[in-house]
């Protein structure tokens, strides 16, 4: 698609009325155009605007007890497991033990994407994977073709817990993608291996039947040029 | 599916009857709402009532409009501030309000829901349009003075341009769908789309009234 064409996708992308495959595409272009990411803010708060047109039924008065006792089990849960973090789960569940192991020697995945602030990144990253074990419906399913587990959480965010990844060709980086149907292809994380545990918050949702899928590129891009090493299917 | 993981035990949940519902005192009604954003950065409950009590009702609306099914919108509303939660600390308020992000957030959420459930957008649209006010009476003057403002803005634009962004916005389609049903080619939904909310945000920005002096209102109410 040509830059002008791209630039064009602005409005559409503040009315979030583009597809998975085009968003992509234009939030990899927002990175580099900062004439895109002011128009985008400006157009961000018009769209918004847009919600004051309809009617504001009220809703159930129980919604604001349900968001704010989830809100404190939340916090409950990410301030009390990094301090209690020599309790070993009773049950020896695989995943759960790796991402123990992983959590509590600060194992992260660093951050190679565009960020514009990394660090927040990682920081945000290790909040996301400490909810996401905090979830006791968090389901685990196993990775084919290394060693490793994709764990899911009931609000479908996920990470990949992988051992003793080796580490990607020379100057070579992994890149993992979730996909709906096996076809499209989106954006999920890029990352390198780490010795022992290798723990990957994934940036999308993981859709129920889903899969995950890790290619080696030679820099980040936004569609996989290779067919995956390996790959974990939540079907 | 996989197996369950036994992650109960290393997460401490409080139990759901051990949840004390809690008394959220005003004490943050006059801050502004980016300040009520980095308190909730720091994990303050008050300061996510708050900013619920702001804009749960206008987010419930939205995600309403686009959804319409009560239960669904308040999926979609519940999502977005438990994301409004974990991820205040990423929010930059220089690149947005916070109403903004926001609502934003919950717009997000409801297209997401919406293309899941493709049925629904598959029933006629125009047979679905919203019926006038239903439950309107108690609805705040801050409400439906920016409601007035909106849907005036919208009466301006082409007719074309107004139902690009409507089935946008509020139908959840994206570009390539509208394109489609509206048999036009895909430039000119986008070139609809681009120049009706260039029209609508010139029309806002100029309306724009002093939102500090609404805010204090609104809060004393």
């Amino acid at each position: 698609m040509g830059q002008d064409a791209i630039h064009d996708l602005t409005a559409a992308y503040a009315l979030n009325a583009l597809d998975a495959h085009e968003e992509a595409e234009y939030e990899a272009h927002l990175g580099r155009c900062a004439g895109c990411r002011g128009e985008l803010a400006s157009f961000q708060t018009t769209a918004a605007s847009l919600a004051y047109a309809v009617d504001a039924p009220a809703p159930s008065p129980a919604l604001r007890d349900r968001i704010l006792a989830q809100a404190k089990v939340e916090r409950s849960n990410l301030i009390e497991f990094p301090r209690r973090r020599w309790l070993v789960p009773v049950a020896s569940g695989a995943a759960a033990a790796a991402a123990v192991v992983a959590v509590s020697l600060g194992l992260w995945a660093a951050s190679l994407s565009s960020s514009l602030d990394d660090e927040r990144e990682a920081r945000y990253g290790q909040e996301r994977v400490l909810a996401l074990m905090a979830d006791p419906a968090a389901e685990a399913f196993p990775v084919n073709g290394a060693q490793g587990t994709l764990v899911v959480a009931s609000g479908r965010e996920g990470a990949l817990i992988l051992q003793n990844l080796k580490a990607a060709p020379e100057g070579k980086i992994y890149e993992a993608w979730v996909s709906r149907d096996g076809k499209e292809m989106l954006r999920a994380a890029t990352f390198v291996a780490r010795g022992g545990a290798t723990v990957v918050p994934l940036s999308r949702p993981v859709p129920a039947g889903g899969l995950v899928a890790v290619t080696v590129e030679d820099e980040p891009v936004d569609e996989p040029t290779g067919k995956p090493i390996f790959t974990a299917d939540t079907a | 599916m996989g197996e369950r993981l036994p992650m109960t035990v290393l997460a401490f949940p409080v139990p759901a009857h051990r949840v004390v519902k809690m008394r959220i005192r005003k004490e943050h009604a006059h801050l502004s709402d980016e300040a009520l954003v980095a308190l909730v950065a720091r994990s303050d409950e008050a300061a996510l009532a708050e900013l619920y009590d702001r804009y749960g009702r206008i987010a419930f609306g939205l995600a309403l409009r686009v959804l319409r099914d009560r239960t669904l919108a308040e999926d979609a509303v519940q999502d977005a501030l438990l994301t409004v939660w974990r991820s205040a600390t990423r929010f930059v308020p220089e690149r947005a309000s916070a109403r903004t992000w926001i609502l934003t957030l919950v717009h997000r959420r409801a297209v997401d829901l919406v293309r899941r459930e493709q049925h629904r957008r598959t029933e006629s649209y125009e047979a679905i349009e919203l019926s006038a006010a239903p439950d309107s009476t108690d609805e705040t003057a801050l409400l439906s003075l920016e409601r007035a403002r909106v849907q005036e803005a919208l009466k301006k634009l082409s007719d074309q341009q107004r139902e690009a962004i409507e089935l946008a916005y509020y139908g959840g389609f994206t570009q390539s769908e509208l394109a489609e049903r509206l048999g036009e080619p895909l430039g000119t939904i986008k070139s609809r789309m681009f120049n009706g909310l260039a029209r609508l945000r010139d029309m806002l920005q100029e309306a724009v009234p002093e939102e500090e002096e609404w805010d204090r209102t609104r809060s004393t109410t």
